[in-house]
């Protein structure tokens, strides 16, 4: 755009073609084209900057409303997946907790049953009886009574000498001794016993108990009482050949 | 020439200030934008024939954004706003461009 010419008077045509009448203060109204030209030029950055700040100011009501529906879909189906998916993290988490749960009962099951069926080594408070026979007449009944009174006294885990007594273990006389679950065994016998010491000591020392039994047969007895003994000694268990458990037994 | 420097001033000017448009104005200032544009382009072609006279440019140009802005306003009270609004919008994108063609004609004599 060229400067004006200074010298232009003649009658001037606006967009409209209307004519118009004649200026005075040309200076004020050059001065009053450039404002106004700057404020088009203000405007128009202003709105521009107007619209790439909020695209949204710019869209029709129809389209505004469509664009709430979708937002507000859209946050409908994320919150029901967020619903969903806490649900299933809610599920696995407890499912988690429940199998270690079960796996720690198993153990703990697993550990009883180890003790009572003489598969494990055990410790705790109990007594040894070392029962001396210098004649080898001793008899396997008596051990046998020895073993039952040590039961009745609640000692929980029996071994002797070596052998590891059970519910299934069985006594027989043999020539220098006795035999107990096909192993002979030959005096002194050391039994160790875990369950409450003084309640065991007191079982066996009763008149007519297992020890006075032991020495009507002729054996010396020595019992002691102990803080901590060990039964180290463990069983093989067989696999049941006939027994399995029954659908409707009660688990544990 | 003090129409190009008035432009640039007020361009600059928008860029620093950086106001913002209050929300009652927002739908009249793209309306009272494009009619000044169609006044600054009447005022350049009427510039071209040799016919330019600031008095008639300030009160077309003025007269263009209140008109528009009225019809807008009007539009808006009747509730066909939008509507109304492509209207001037459309008329004035005539008047810009048939401007811009006689303005092509005489820079470019085609």
């Amino acid at each position: 755009m060229s400067p004006e010419p200074p010298g232009e008077d003649l009658p001037a045509v606006d967009p409209e073609s209307k004519p118009a009448g004649p200026t005075a203060g040309r200076r004020r109204s050059h001065v009053l084209v450039g404002l106004l030209v700057a404020m088009l030029g203000f405007a128009l950055v202003v709105q521009l900057r107007q619209e790439e700040s909020d695209q949204l100011s710019s869209l029709r009501q129809d389209d505004l409303v469509r664009l709430l529906d979708e937002v507000t879909q859209r946050g409908d189906d994320l919150s029901r997946e967020q619903t969903a998916l806490l649900a299933q993290r809610a599920e696995l988490l407890s499912s988690g907790d429940s199998r270690r749960v079960a796996e720690e009962a198993a153990r703990q099951r697993a550990v009883v049953q180890g003790i009572l069926a003489g598969t494990l080594p055990v410790e705790g408070p109990g007594i040894t009886v070392t029962v001396v026979d210098l004649n080898g007449t001793v008899r396997a009944h008596t051990l046998y009574n020895m073993l039952q009174e040590l039961r009745n006294a609640g000692a929980e885990a029996i071994e002797l000498s070596g052998a590891r007594l059970t519910a299934s273990s069985w006594f027989a006389d043999s020539g220098t001794g006795v035999t107990v679950d096909g192993v002979p065994l030959a005096p002194p016998y050391r039994w160790t016993a875990i369950g409450d010491a003084q309640t065991l000591a007191v079982a066996l020392e009763i008149p007519g108990g297992a020890l006075a039994s032991i020495r009507n047969d002729g054996g010396q007895t020595a019992l002691e009482q102990h803080e901590l003994v060990q039964v180290t000694a463990v069983r093989e268990l067989a696999e049941p050949a006939f027994a399995t458990p029954a659908a409707t037994a009660p688990a544990g | 020439m003090i129409a190009v420097i008035g432009l640039l001033i007020g361009v600059v000017a928008g860029i620093l200030v950086q106001p913002t448009v209050p929300v009652q104005l927002q739908p009249y200032l793209p309306i009272a934008v494009i009619a000044a544009l169609d006044a600054l382009f009447g005022g350049l072609r009427a510039h071209l024939d040799g016919v330019f006279d600031d008095k008639v440019f300030a009160v077309s140009f003025l007269s263009n954004i209140l008109v528009a802005g009225l019809i807008v306003f009007l539009g808006d009270q009747l509730g066909v706003g939008p509507e109304l609004t492509t209207a001037v919008v459309v008329v004035l994108g005539i008047r810009i461009f048939s401007n811009a063609a006689s303005i092509r004609r005489h820079l470019f004599k085609a």
